[in-house]
């Protein structure tokens, strides 16, 4: 058996040896596709709204009976200005809608709770949609790709991109450093086997334990949650491969800084995680960031990752529509194994 | 013959601290060798720089013939080591981690097994038990088997018997003499001072400096003179009555007794007839047999008052 | 001495499944003992010892230390011991002073009285000069001190002392044992272990444990002469090694 076999094995081993954490790590991904696919859900389904309005036009009148008609709303009732903060802060309603009549023009204005500053923009988007008039659908605009608006779909390649970081970056660093801390780091190293051998046998079960989730969560995705299939699926795997790929050089790099087990775990919590929920576009549009952070933002691979998944698993377009993330990803990943290599050999 | 370690001047600094202060010292082939001193010394440095994990600032240093710089590879075939910690892979079992390891060097654990049969008689019996569940005695050997499934030519143990106990510690003594006659040359650190009389030469390493270096018997020959045991049935009063004696350089307990330096005015006579006067029973003073340990003490005593 | 012992322990057993580690030891300690308690790894030191500092409760026997019983009273046990450990004793990254106030404070000690123990230890070991200093950057001799000092800054009865002196350089084990043996003096009890054997002949009395029992109890002495041997280390070897030949076919 050669030698870089043997350390696959060894490295396998490890891994069958500690099945609980192989069980959470593939659990994991298939929980959180189900928490967000059915139970979590960002669609606004019952919207109490509230009108008021001074003028009795028919106008006005088609707008009332659009809206009460409409399943999306549940409209609550007439009300007068003075009722219009109370009725909001006691949560009576969502949002209300004031029709004003001002040299013959119908003006309108939307006033929403927006303790939730998510749904307040739902709510005066669906309002607005209603006032148009000749949608049933509160339609924003016209959406193609996800006519229903169904978050779960929007999810999917964010969770991929969260995930691919906590299992390739953290579980890589933390079997190297564990190597370090036990001192069996130095008995590879001062046998005749090269440093690069050590660490590839090192990522390789990683990486095939990744491409098993990957599996699991395509296969997940394009049945139970039902994201229509076809041909440019292929490129999901082509594109989360590399992704996945340039998490393990993270991992390698967080491996390379950190002393001990405890310090790579917080790095690539803190350096992964947060990035990745937080400025990626997973949960907050890129678009609605400050500048600084939009710019900041740049720098998380994950962003460009979920970029191309969302055109790819959602849209369904071709890999060129998404060539620009895919060449600033594969630029980043460059970029990160280089440094993880210089530095591990500046370490010995 | 000629030496399987040289060590000319090596030193090492780590910040301010100077972990190792122009070492130099020689383990010819086929000896075994012991690198004697308390934690922090600058043991494990040495063993970094021998086992190429480090270089050292300055000095030169050669292994099996080797250069530890320009020849680490070289090394690294040749060089058996045993770090200080227990430093195999807890969640694999006994056959695993030794073929992992004969793996890394490109060897069959059948066809190197005479080579590590006298440390496995006991381990043998349980090849799947996982070395976490080994006891600290049994994962010394099994490290030791690992550090020589290669057959290397040179065998680098850094402080294999620490936190291990008294029996286990002197069986795993008594397999590395057997290692020895079988033509490897050892060099062993530890900082149990009794170990030092196990082996054929020692050098005593304080402060990353080897302040002696010798066969135990040579060290301790000229350690007789001046050196008396004192003794009584109240210990520590006899400890402070002792140090208010005329003649007493030092003095320590050592096991059962006092160890008294004395400079050439001490007088026998009077001392034991003081220490009863000053009310203590059953006093003894005679002349003792310095080892290492009162070696050390002196050494340590002359660097703490520099 | 007919004060009534510190430590006593009477048919002491404790069982982890259907391994016992500790099998029915009965011993007494009396005040300003000291006291060695020596056996081989996993010969069952580390059980029984937990059990005597209130950490665990015995599956059956009873026991009393420093007065309080170890099957009711463990917190108050736990308040009347001092326990320090080779492994961990002081936070390496606070100061002298804040380690002190640090034990001080969690045995209840006000500060003021705290304050004035502390002053009269930095007098008595003359390290007045490094309260200030970070505990990483003082020599090992002196972190032993300053352990020791903080395991007992309560005045505790009996302090428990795990291999308190593992890879220390022979002078600096030496001066540590001169602490001990001052603190005996004063009237505090001490239970150490240790894997030195030389150090066995600076206690009173001295119990090896093979196999969870205790196998002999003596004087150093008394032991050398009932064994006909001429340091506690072969004492140690004849009581020890009979019994663990078997265990080691085991391997456990």
């Amino acid at each position: 058996m050669s030698i870089f076999l043997s350390i696959i094995k060894k490295e396998s081993l490890h891994l069958v040896r500690d099945p609980r954490t192989v069980l959470i790590v593939l659990c994991m991904p298939v929980i959180l596709l189900l928490l967000f696919g059915f139970a979590i859900s960002t669609e606004v389904n019952n919207m109490d709204v509230g009108i008021v309005t001074d003028s009795h036009t028919q106008e006005v009148r088609d707008i009332i009976s659009r809206i009460s008609c409409n399943p999306y709303f549940t409209l609550k009732g007439m009300m007068t200005q003075q009722e219009i903060e109370p009725a909001l802060r006691d949560g009576v309603v969502d949002a209300v809608l004031v029709l004003r009549e001002s040299s013959g023009q119908l003006e309108h204005q939307v006033v929403a709770d927006a303790s939730n500053p998510n749904n307040a923009q739902i709510y005066a988007s669906y309002l607005e949609g209603a006032m148009s008039g000749n949608a049933q659908e509160p339609a924003v605009g016209t959406t193609l790709y996800n006519p229903q608006l169904k978050s779960s779909y929007n999810f999917v390649p964010g969770i991929m991109g969260m995930i691919f970081i906590l299992i390739c970056a953290m579980m890589t660093s933390v079997s190297i450093v564990r190597e370090k801390e036990s001192g069996t780091m130095n008995l590879l190293l001062v046998s005749p086997i090269k440093p690069r051998t050590i660490i590839l046998g090192k990522l390789i079960p990683y990486f095939i334990l990744s491409l098993l989730i990957l599996a699991l969560m395509l296969a997940f995705s394009y049945t139970l949650l039902g994201i229509p299939f076809s041909v440019t699926a292929l490129n999901t795997v082509w594109v989360s491969v590399l992704y996945i790929v340039m998490s393990l050089a993270i991992g390698l790099l967080i491996s390379t800084v950190s002393k001990t087990q405890f310090t790579a775990l917080v790095i690539s919590g803190v350096l992964c995680i947060f990035p990745v929920t937080m400025l990626s576009g997973m949960l907050f549009p890129v678009s609605n960031m400050p500048v600084i952070l939009q710019w900041i933002s740049c720098a998380v691979p994950a962003r460009w990752y979920i970029d191309a998944m969302r055109t790819l698993m959602i849209q369904q377009l071709d890999i060129m529509y998404v060539i620009d993330d895919v060449v600033i990803l594969a630029a980043i990943t460059v970029f990160v194994i280089v440094a993880a290599i210089l530095r591990f050999s500046r370490n010995k | 013959m000629g030496n399987a370690i040289e060590i000319d001047n090596i030193s090492k600094r780590y910040g301010k601290i100077k972990a190792l202060d122009k070492v130099s010292f020689s383990v010819p082939e086929g000896m075994l060798y012991g690198l004697i001193g308390p934690d922090g010394a600058g043991k494990s440095t040495l063993y970094n720089i021998l086992t190429t994990l480090q270089r050292p600032d300055s000095g030169k240093a050669t292994v099996a013939g080797h250069d530890v710089i320009k020849g680490r590879k070289k090394i690294r075939t040749e060089v058996g080591y045993m770090p200080e910690r227990f430093s195999l892979y807890p969640d694999l079992t006994v056959k695993e981690n030794l073929e992992f390891f004969a793996s890394l060097f490109g060897v069959q654990v059948s066809e190197n097994y005479d080579m590590i049969a006298p440390v496995m008689t006991q381990l043998e019996k349980f090849p799947n038990r996982r070395a976490s569940a080994l006891s600290g005695g049994m994962k010394q050997k099994l490290a030791l088997g690992c550090a020589l499934i290669h057959r290397p030519k040179v065998l680098l143990l850094d402080e294999p018997t620490t936190g291990v106990d008294a029996i286990s510690r002197s069986e795993f003594w008594t397999m590395l003499r057997s290692l020895k006659e079988s033509g490897i040359t050892i060099l062993v650190s530890t900082s149990y001072m009794d170990e030092a009389a196990l082996c054929e030469e020692v050098a005593l390493i304080y402060n990353g400096k080897i302040v002696e270096n010798g066969t135990p018997s040579e060290l301790t020959a000229h350690l007789g003179e001046n050196l008396y045991n004192a003794s009584a049935d109240q210990m520590y009063p006899l400890l402070e009555a002792v140090r208010e004696l005329p003649g007493v350089l030092n003095s320590y307990t050592f096991g059962a007794t006092l160890h008294l330096v004395t400079d050439a005015t001490f007088d026998v006579a009077s001392a034991c007839d003081k220490l009863s006067a000053s009310g203590l029973d059953n006093v003894k003073v005679y002349l003792a047999k310095g080892n290492i340990e009162d070696l050390f003490i002196r050494f340590c005593n002359i660097e703490d008052h520099e | 001495m007919n004060e009534k012992p510190v430590i006593e322990v009477r048919g002491l057993t404790k069982c982890f499944g259907s391994f016992t580690a500790v099998d029915n030891i009965s011993f007494d300690v009396s005040k300003g003992e000291i006291f060695g308690f020596l056996g081989a790894n996993g010969a069952g030191k580390t059980t029984a010892m937990k059990m005597l500092c209130g950490l665990s409760f015995p599956t059956s026997g009873t026991g009393s230390v420093a007065g309080f019983d170890i099957n009711t009273e463990p917190e108050q046990i736990k308040r009347h011991i001092g326990y320090m450990s080779q492994k961990f004793s002081l936070y390496e990254t606070m100061t002298v002073d804040e380690n002190l106030r640090l034990f001080a404070s969690i045995y209840g000690i006000p500060a003021k009285e705290a304050r004035l123990r502390m002053d009269r230890l930095y007098r008595q070991l003359g390290m007045e000069s490094m309260r200030r200093s970070l505990v990483r950057s003082i020599p090992t001799g002196w972190k032993q001190k300053l352990a020791f000092s903080a395991a007992t800054i309560h005045n505790p009865a009996v302090v428990f002392l795990d291999e308190p002196t593992g890879g220390v350089d022979p002078l600096t084990r030496r001066k540590f044992w001169e602490l001990i043996y001052r603190s005996a003096s004063e009237g505090t009890t001490l239970f150490v272990t240790t894997h030195y054997l030389d150090e066995a002949e600076y206690c009173n009395r001295v119990s090896i444990m093979v196999d969870g029992r205790i196998e002999a109890l003596d004087s150093p002495a008394a032991l050398k002469a009932r064994y006909g041997a001429e340091t506690m280390d072969e004492v140690f070897r004849k009581v020890a090694v009979a019994k663990d030949t078997d265990k080691n076919q085991q391997g456990y």
